[in-house]
């Protein structure tokens, strides 16, 4: 009995997971067709290798300084926390990375493996563009053959970073089976790795798929928490009381909370896409409202009907709009370390707008759920707390659909 | 004895290679696939996989996703392809039936629940796509209880090591993947494929399939030494696909297809 009361209180030691074949408690692992096994394999082994190698750590960190831009500041949002009259707000300014967004702590990681495999040739899915203009800039940095999957539908929506990723040498297929958006770009990124894996490297642009891909992009996304740490630290010599970021596939998430895991003072908020409202069933929040299955090589929470056919998603940011979560996050969840919640397509634009007038940062739309839900949250805390909301990635990409839902000319 | 296995006994003692045939349950329509079934059978095929629609089949080509696409725009999951085959086996209670498909569908309906009504229904055996050996503990355990023979792929990415392991989990045939890619590509490397499906041999006294990328009667034919039996499915689902609309048309083509390629079987290709 005391056995049982003492496991009951230890806490979960986060820092060791995944387990070597992948598992976060339950979730992750590695469900891929057999063909698949064996890249896979010696995907994690080349990772095992590198991870620690200190030339490759330098060249990381040569890459992530002169390249991407990092560190990247934290940013103290005086007038909106002052608006707010709750806690005070910070952002964590990935959007100033190199290309706009986070995607290129994980691009440059991976594709730097990818180089030290001998691998010339790239595949990647995208689903709003980031993690596709992310890919190709890498690429392109480093030499490499870049070809990106993307859907039909989020082509037509996002046709700027389709541009960008042409000019920067990437081919872009447009893919128009199933529902035209991300997870169909999924799965035909997956079906050109296996066509094509003697020389192809597949970069997944979240914390998805199978092992030992949920780990692999966590831990290239995870200097975003250690930054902020860091900066925490330095700049106010204690740790955040809260920490709130978007969920989609959950990378940037992953990245802000990871090194925060085992400070249970810290409270954690994964938000996801509520789309037109949770309780319409027109969202994309498999964690709010999903449950358990395995889709793209992992078991993880899913948007899936009764037969266990996968449902299309919506949301208003194509980033968000897949219907599985990195099994990290299913296993966060179920834990009770993170609390996800959703917000909708119009609490979203509403803080759009909010962060462009009151600071002069047009967010993501991505980003917008985090900065909707940070807002809620701020205005129940008092002013000597500290919220850290990850500023995942910029606007720009999303005046076009902003103007198209609200009916004006951009 | 096994269906499965009392059907390659058949084939070896009559000498000859066995037909696999693929078709998607429920594709194009859910009144469409029981006479496809018996036309398969009537035409030459020895054992027919019965596809359970899924809507994100990552391991197929572009003409098997399509028919994933038409069956479940008729709504067919699980239930409805084990409705046809239980209608299959009034008549036909001699042609083992393989299930095909990934894992999702399977775990919703429930293990053990999805293994008594296929085995209620008159599956012979499971074959999910998506489900490594490792992590198949749970599934496997139900399958067994059943008397459901699970179906293994081996890729040609397959080490040996795991060739074995692969082998001692399997039952009923071994699965060969004749090409590095998904369902219906091209370009079968038939010198590739005999030392593989050799090294299988070495591990499993199993009859070995060889299937993905077989098109016609002339690749069965090149194909029909090298391995017990030869797995056909774009082949035919894309006549399915064509004859969408006039099912006399259709089964009339797959009856066509399925002939020519038990005449590639039949008349294999002697090496000089």
């Amino acid at each position: 009995m005391a056995n049982v009361i003492q496991a009951i209180e230890t806490p979960t030691d986060f820092s060791r997971f995944p387990d070597a074949a992948g598992h976060f408690g339950p979730y992750g692992g590695r469900f891929v067709p057999e063909l698949l096994i064996a890249p896979l394999e010696e995907l994690t082994a080349a990772y095992e290798r590198y991870r620690n190698d200190p030339q490759f750590r330098a060249e990381l960190e040569s890459d992530l300084k002169y390249y991407v831009g990092r560190p990247t500041p934290l940013y103290y949002a005086e007038r909106w926390s002052k608006q707010i009259g709750g806690a005070q707000i910070h952002l964590k300014r990935e959007d100033l990375d190199h290309t706009g967004a986070h995607k290129i702590n994980n691009t440059m990681g991976q594709a730097l493996l990818a180089v030290r495999m001998g691998k010339k040739r790239i595949v990647a899915e995208t689903g709003a563009g980031q993690h596709g203009v992310a890919t190709a800039a890498a690429c392109a940095r480093l030499g490499l053959k870049c070809v990106v999957y993307m859907g039909a539908e989020d082509v037509r929506r996002q046709s700027v970073n389709v541009y960008r990723m042409k000019l920067m040498g990437a081919e872009v297929v447009p893919v128009e089976s199933g529902t035209r958006t991300l997870k169909d770009a999924l799965n035909e990124a997956f079906r050109d790795w296996a066509a094509n894996v003697d020389d192809t490297f597949y970069i997944i642009g979240t914390v998805a798929g199978p092992h030992p891909y949920p780990q692999l992009v966590r831990d290239f996304q995870a200097v975003i928490g250690e930054e902020t740490r860091e900066q925490c630290l330095s700049m106010y010599n204690r740790l955040p009381d809260a920490l709130v970021a978007c969920v989609g596939g959950g990378s940037n998430a992953i990245g802000l909370f990871y090194p925060f895991l085992g400070d249970t003072d810290v409270a954690i908020y994964g938000v996801e896409a509520g789309g037109d409202g949770v309780e319409t069933g027109r969202h994309a929040a498999p964690l709010a409202a999903g449950r358990p299955g395995v889709l793209h090589g992992n078991r993880t929470y899913l948007m899936e009907n009764e037969d266990g056919q996968i449902l299309g998603t919506h949301s208003v940011s194509a980033g968000l709009d897949y219907p599985g979560v990195g099994p990290e996050h299913s296993w966060l969840k179920d834990t009770g370390r993170v609390q996800y919640v959703a917000i909708d397509d119009d609490e979203a634009l509403a803080a759009f707008h909010q962060m462009a007038e009151l600071e002069g940062i047009i967010p993501a739309l991505e980003t917008a759920h985090a900065i909707a839900y940070a807002g809620q949250l701020a205005a129940q805390m008092r002013p000597d707390q500290m919220i850290v909301i990850n500023l995942s990635g910029r606007g720009d990409k999303d005046i076009n659909t902003v103007a198209e839902v609200e009916g004006m000319d951009p | 004895m096994s269906r499965i296995e009392h059907r390659f006994a058949q084939c070896k003692e009559a000498g000859k290679t066995a037909l696999v045939t693929y078709v998607t349950g429920g594709d194009p329509n859910p009144d469409a696939t029981v006479p496809v079934m018996h036309a398969l059978v009537r035409a030459g095929a020895d054992i027919i996989e019965v596809g359970m629609p899924f809507s994100d089949p990552m391991a197929d080509g572009p003409v098997i996703q399509a028919a994933c696409d038409r069956a479940l725009l008729h709504g067919t999951g699980i239930k409805g392809v084990l409705e046809m085959i239980r209608e299959f086996r009034r008549e036909d209670q001699d042609t083992p039936v393989v299930l095909m498909g990934y894992l999702n569908p399977i775990e919703q309906t429930g293990y053990d629940k999805f293994c008594r009504e296929a085995a209620s229904a008159g599956v012979d055996g499971v074959l999910t796509v998506d489900l490594p050996p490792e992590e198949s503990s749970e599934l496997g355990a139900a399958l067994s209880a059943h008397s459901l023979d699970p179906i293994w792929l081996i890729a040609p990415t397959t080490s040996d090591a795991r060739i074995k392991a692969i082998c001692a989990h399997a039952r009923g045939f071994v699965y060969y993947v004749s090409l590095k890619g998904v369902t219906g590509a091209a370009s079968l490397d038939t010198d590739s494929v005999g030392s593989h499906v050799d090294e299988i041999r070495r591990a499993t006294q199993l009859p070995v399939g060889v299937g993905f990328g077989v098109r016609d009667g002339a690749d069965a034919q090149r194909l029909a030494t090298l391995a017990d039996a030869v797995v056909v499915g774009s082949a035919i689902v894309s006549r399915i696909a064509e004859h969408a609309d006039d099912p006399a048309g259709m089964i009339a083509a797959v009856e066509s297809i399925t002939r020519d390629l038990r005449a590639g079987l039949d008349q294999p290709l002697v090496e000089a």
